[in-house]
């Protein structure tokens, strides 16, 4: 396992990575990006075991495996809808439609799936459904890419107005209970062992099999490759990881199917976010628009699919929330839908001034924010507090992003 | 000379409303030659540049391109023919990493869509060692960690990248300290000896007498002088920037109009 980790020469140190070589000069490298104020996923993890440890403390339940998975489902909206508005977030702008956009989502689809006449079959609905919020997206995105609106005045104007549409196609009824299994079963349902582990072993094999093809690309094109022994350390740490989680929610009902569905969101959109043009082009358009579009990229292009891209994952994520809820309601995507969702991709360490963040900060901060919510929950707080605690660790996370970012200036990494 | 220039400009006229910013302007660059292009403000130099580059298109004269008139219509096409220019501000996005701002538009893509990081890694090292630019001590820092001379350095190296022909910089040293302006001028000597046209814009008299072989005087939207370097002064080139003769007064015969 080791047979890859070489010596750290004792020349002087660069700053690269690669001059250094083995696992400690990658180790030094990590401590130094940490100092100069690249914090990574640090603060998050330790919030995370934090927060963990607090209510342990209080309440022995928060740390069961049925809560576990309580957790899990909880966390599965804002996750959703928050990858959406990640990749906004990195081109600088804002949606805060993303809440009533989600209620469209989940009221399309019950609506659709309505038993009687009009029923739609299931793959139908949802898509249909997707399809609304992509097309919500777009409508706004194009007052914000051809016309020039503010993003956040036409999503104000959103907010407003698909909360009308919410509550005219609802009505009179008051509540649409949903009855269709698979929708129901999203967040209700949970993986057996058997597929977990297909899905586990899955994601790791992905896992090792992207990093090594980069290995193996960096050596055709005789460039410096990170050791090998790390790569096999991330990935036993991964799977250890995951054999946790897998088993320790077995020992209760087992994963939501939403894990699967956040897993799925996950790998896809960071693929597109890192391995292809379009994403690189939104990180650009989000560290300079100016630069980006001298550079030939379409600006007005990116917002408009980025903004689409918000709609239709709300979309998503409303679904998750109608069937977390079994029903929809003229409150569906109210509430804390919206701000849950935004905090979320700020906790995990995505930047609102753009061209700064991760797909990962969604889930990493829906976590918190499920922890917190449902932490709280357990020591049966009012509703008030909840909303006091989670803007305390909001207005925390933005302050620990500002301070890293002044360091990072400060020592000219940013 | 040759009587074939790489770009050549012919009695190029450009107006902005009343206001003539190039007035039968004659400009030229050649392979494996440094023109600077100096003049005070409002001499022109910028409408020039912007002229070459597609930016603004040009109301009369010719522009000739290896010696074929052509019209460039937008930034795309001057690239197509292989101009390259690297503005002052740069245009680099801070928050990716060098390569990434190198092949910013352009990406090099593999199977499935992937962009292929490990062929553009290799292409941008090879750039910077072919330009001797070693002050960049990995390609995977992010921009906004690198000093003013090697930004410079990641933005001419991006206009090379593309096998350029012509590479213009407009005030390359002016944001510099003395170190930095010293790396940017050998980078700029080395695209000359690489046998590329390039044509410097400066306010700075003896960056431009170390690094050009031509020397083009703008006066109020005209040509007053072409020097070749080594037959020359700066005190010369300094006159003919405040008081060279003009061919037409601004205002006295054509325009009621005047240059403000």
């Amino acid at each position: 396992m080791s047979t890859a980790v070489e010596p750290s020469p004792s020349a002087p140190a660069t700053d690269s990575p690669t001059a250094r070589g083995g696992l400690r000069g990658y180790t030094q490298q990590w401590v130094d990006n940490v100092r100069g104020g690249d914090l990574g996923v640090l603060p998050i993890i330790i919030g995370i075991v934090a927060i963990g440890i607090y209510f342990q403390a209080r309440n022995s339940n928060f740390l069961t495996a049925g809560n576990f998975v309580n957790l899990i489902a909880q966390m599965s909206p804002f996750a959703v809808i928050g990858m959406g508005m990640v990749f906004v977030l990195l081109i600088a702008e804002i949606d805060l439609s993303v809440g009533y956009v989600s209620g469209m989502g989940g009221v399309v689809a019950a609506v659709l799936l309505e038993p009687g006449n009009g029923q739609w079959p299931t793959w139908l609905a949802l898509t249909a459904a997707i399809a609304t919020g992509v097309a919500i997206g777009l409508f706004q995105g194009f007052f914000v890419s051809r016309i020039g609106v503010p993003s956040f005045v036409v999503t104000l104007a959103g907010l407003l107005a698909w909360n009308g549409v919410v509550l005219q196609v609802i009505g009179n009824k008051g509540t649409i209970v949903i009855q269709d299994k698979l929708v129901i079963g999203l967040a209700n349902d949970n993986m057996s062992n058997g597929l977990a582990w297909i899905v586990l072993i899955a994601s790791v094999a992905l896992f090792l099999g992207v990093q090594l093809s980069t290995v193996y690309r960096r050596r055709q094109a005789e460039l410096p490759n990170v050791p090998l022994s790390l790569i096999a350390i991330k990935t036993v740490l991964l799977a250890g990881i995951g054999i946790f989680v897998v088993e320790w929610a077995d020992t209760d009902r087992g994963i939501p199917y939403v894990g699967l569905l956040m897993l799925v969101a996950y790998v896809f959109w960071t693929f597109v976010a890192t391995r292809m043009r379009f994403g690189r082009h939104i990180y650009a358009v989000g560290g300079n628009a100016e630069a980006s579009r001298r550079a030939g990229i379409n600006v007005a292009n990116i917002r408009l699919v980025v903004l689409g891209i918000s709609g239709g994952m709300s979309a998503l994520g409303g679904i998750v929330l109608a069937s977390r809820l079994s029903s929809v309601d003229t409150s569906t995507g109210g509430g804390s839908v919206l701000l849950y969702s935004i905090a979320a991709c700020v906790i995990g360490g995505t930047s609102l001034f753009g061209g700064r963040g991760k797909v990962s900060s969604a889930i990493l901060g829906a976590v918190v924010i499920a922890m917190i919510d449902n932490g709280l929950g357990l020591l049966n707080v009012s509703a008030g507090t909840k909303f006091v605690v989670t803007g305390i660790v909001l207005l925390a996370a933005v302050t620990l992003d500002s301070l890293s970012r002044r360091r990072s200036e400060a020592t000219g990494r940013a | 000379m040759s009587d074939q220039h790489l770009l050549e400009l012919r009695a190029v006229d450009k107006s902005f409303g009343a206001v003539r910013a190039l007035n039968g302007v004659d400009f030229h660059a050649d392979a494996g030659q440094v023109m600077a292009l100096v003049g005070d403000n409002g001499a022109g130099k910028s409408t020039l540049i912007k002229c070459v580059a597609g930016i603004y298109p040009i109301d009369g004269g010719d522009l000739l391109w290896e010696g074929q008139p052509v019209s460039i219509n937008g930034p795309k096409e001057a690239a197509a023919l292989g101009i390259e220019v690297v503005y002052q501000d740069l245009a680099l996005c801070d928050n990716l990493d060098v390569v990434e701002n190198m092949f910013l538009g352009r990406e090099t893509r593999s199977t499935f869509r992937r962009l292929d990081e490990a062929k553009m890694e290799r292409e941008t090292m090879d750039v910077l060692k072919d330009l001797s630019v070693t002050t960049i001590r990995s390609v995977r820092q992010t921009v906004a960690g690198l000093s003013g001379g090697q930004r410079q350095s990641v933005a001419v190296a991006k206009a090379v990248l593309w096998n350029s022909k012509l590479v213009i910089l407009d005030e390359p040293t002016a944001a510099l300290g003395v170190a930095q302006t010293r790396q940017v001028l050998d980078l700029v000597k080395r695209l000359g000896e690489q046998g590329l046209a390039v044509v410097i814009v400066s306010h700075n008299m003896s960056d431009v007498f170390e690094v050009a072989d031509y020397i083009t005087v703008l006066r109020l939207g005209q040509n007053v002088a072409e020097f070749k370097r080594t037959e020359t002064t700066q005190r010369e080139v300094v006159e003919a920037i405040t008081a060279g003769e003009l061919h037409s007064v601004p205002g006295m015969h054509e325009e009621e109009g005047a240059l403000t």
